[in-house]
């Protein structure tokens, strides 16, 4: 490849985990690696975006108006005038908004949910896992360049190339037209204790076996908190409004590699296992013992969360 | 206020997927709504209702002319449904049939709002609803866990990483809801009943005005090229609550020195 671009989004003032995910991967593809960043912190975001490989950002500032949408016709005009080849994007709610739009703009298929990215010969290639993550499939690109790829959080790490800021280049917001009609008129950040979701070391996660909403909070939350770290979801209790969709593991919600993962009262329906299964060690407690979570639970234990969990919490609460 | 609800049949996402000798997804087996369509087929009825009058509209692809899945929207209340059911259309990726459906749309009439899941649940692509946005050149308001509609406007509460912003449009839009975002009424016997005569406006995709050359295998431009089991993760050790089982659980919290 002679030159990767990566869609780069920023958490607060830094750029995004998946971000540099991306970049680190970008780097084995050779060439010239650039990012493009829909947002007004790009100066901020140099010195990452440099440290993991990133020689130029090209920064647009979208105002008000949804990143995804102005990014995909800034794309559009900055593709035309330096031809990359590959153009990656995170998984994420704008990513997914800058890509989608931008396939239909340059009339290029789009390859997402990827887990695995490589280039064979002028052959750009990409892995998916299907299936609840049972089947693993290899998609290439055919046709003319640019490709456009949107890649899974954690399916890379992200590790520092040493590189000194990238360069800044502001390029005024494009007209969106009709599309860029859609404004943000306020934002709201929710109150989060303890690690991300994404980045904690140790998940908890509760499921329809808890019985009712009010079991999360001394089960889960506290679970959680004893060991420093973050609280999931299924997309069961989800649905059933027992806790906001930002705590869902699973295929539609997060996915996590922590080094721990506690599944409590879950069953295992595929849509949460590809979520969690790449978690190092997984630890399940259910009341039924033909759960699917068993399969794949390092330590299963088959019992009622409400008399498991309490007791465990008491000892951890004694062993501190 | 006219709503087009975009719904996928698929084969019940509970029986083990598989795929056939062409790399496509097998859908021998009765395919049935995709749940996560659910709610946008229910977001629509309720927003319909609170707008005093309109119709819901459900577009749909589907292989062999199926509608199966396509009488539970029916019935839930949706007034009808454009199907776009075409042999050229084996092997569509999300692109083309982003194609077919803004297309299907344009023949639902005069819409107003265009409402989708995030994604689907046999696919998960997720590309979908900005697609059709684009094709239409309309704006798009995606992973809406709120909606509201009044004064020629959509306003919605849309998931982000950090919790939620407020975003505005006006009408025509495209809206994708995520799961949980209403909850989805089951159908009455009348209204399963009543789904028997509503009107399916079967179409193939020269009616819609596209050559079959855009979409499925020749429209795709992308090829699999390996399919290959994942490694599988191996059951651990499985044991017995008997009053005594969180002390297994702290011992090996201890070996992973998480404690």
């Amino acid at each position: 490849m002679s030159k990767v671009w990566v869609f780069a989004e920023a958490d607060g003032d830094k750029p995004s985990t998946a971000t540099l995910e991306l970049l680190t991967k970008a780097r084995e593809l050779g060439g010239t690696l650039e990012a493009v960043h829909i947002g007004a912190n790009a100066d901020a975001l140099a010195a990452g975006l440099g440290e993991h490989g990133a020689t130029t950002v090209y920064a647009v500032d979208p105002g008000d108006a949804l990143p995804g949408v102005v990014g995909a016709a800034a794309l559009e005009a900055l593709i035309g005038e330096h031809h990359p080849e590959l153009v990656l994007f995170a998984q994420s709610y704008d990513g997914r908004d800058a890509i989608s739009r931008l396939s239909v703009k340059l009339d290029r298929p789009v390859l997402t949910n990827g887990v695995a990215l490589r280039v064979d010969g002028d052959k750009v290639i990409v892995g998916a896992a299907i299936f609840g993550g049972n089947t693993l499939v290899d998609t290439e690109f055919e046709g003319e360049a640019p490709f456009l790829a949107a890649i899974r959080p954690k399916s890379f790490a992200a590790e520092p190339s040493g590189g000194s800021a990238a360069a800044v280049v502001a390029v005024p917001a494009p007209d969106a037209g009709r599309a860029g009609e859609a404004k943000v008129l306020e934002r709201h950040v929710e109150e989060r204790e303890g690690p991300k979701l994404e980045e904690a070391k140790v998940v908890v996660s509760g499921g329809r076996g808890l019985g009712s909403a009010e079991a999360y909070d001394p089960l889960v939350e506290q679970l959680a908190k004893l060991l420093g770290g973050a609280s999931g979801a299924s997309r069961a209790i989800v649905d059933a409004g027992w806790v906001p969709y930002s705590k869902q593991v699973g295929q539609t919600g997060k996915v996590v590699k922590p080094k721990l993962y506690i599944a409590l009262g879950i069953s295992g329906a595929t849509q949460h296992m590809v979520g969690m299964k790449g978690s190092e060690n997984i630890i399940a407690v259910n009341k039924d013992a033909e759960a699917p979570i068993f399969g794949i639970a390092d330590l299963g234990v088959v019992g009622d969360v409400h008399k498991v969990v309490p007791k465990l919490i008491e000892a951890l609460q004694a062993h501190s | 206020m006219n709503i087009a609800v975009c719904v996928k049949q698929i084969p019940d996402p509970n029986v083990p997927g598989n795929l056939d000798a062409d790399h496509t997804l097998d859908r021998s087996a009765k395919p049935q709504i995709d749940d996560s369509d659910m709610y946008g087929v229910e977001m629509a009825l309720q927003l319909a209702d609170k707008a005093g009058g309109g119709e819901v509209i459900l577009v749909s692809m589907a292989p062999n002319g199926e509608v199966s899945g396509l009488r539970t929207g029916l019935a839930m209340g949706s007034a009808r449904a454009v199907l776009v059911s075409d042999e050229a259309l084996a092997g569509s990726d999300a692109l083309s049939t982003a194609k077919v459906l803004a297309k299907a749309v344009e023949r639902a009439g005069d819409v107003d709002l265009v409402l989708t899941a995030t994604e689907s649940t046999d696919g998960y692509t997720g590309t979908m609803p900005a697609q059709i946005a684009e094709l239409l050149g309309w704006p798009s308001l995606t992973f809406a866990k709120h909606v509201e509609v009044g004064d020629g406007k959509v306003t919605i509460q849309r998931q982000t990483e950090a919790g939620y912003d407020v975003v505005v449009a006006s009408l025509p839009a495209v809206v994708s809801v995520t799961a949980g975002v209403v909850e989805p009424r089951y159908p009455s016997f009348k209204g399963i009943m009543a789904a028997k005569n509503k009107p399916v406006d079967q179409v193939t995709v020269a009616d819609l005005g596209l050559s079959p050359d855009e979409v499925g295998w020749s429209g795709a431009r992308q090829q699999i090229v390996s399919v290959a089991a994942a490694p599988e993760r191996q059951a651990g050790e499985k044991i017995e609550d008997d009053g005594e089982a969180y002390t297994r659980i702290v011992s090996f919290l201890e070996d992973l020195k998480i404690i």
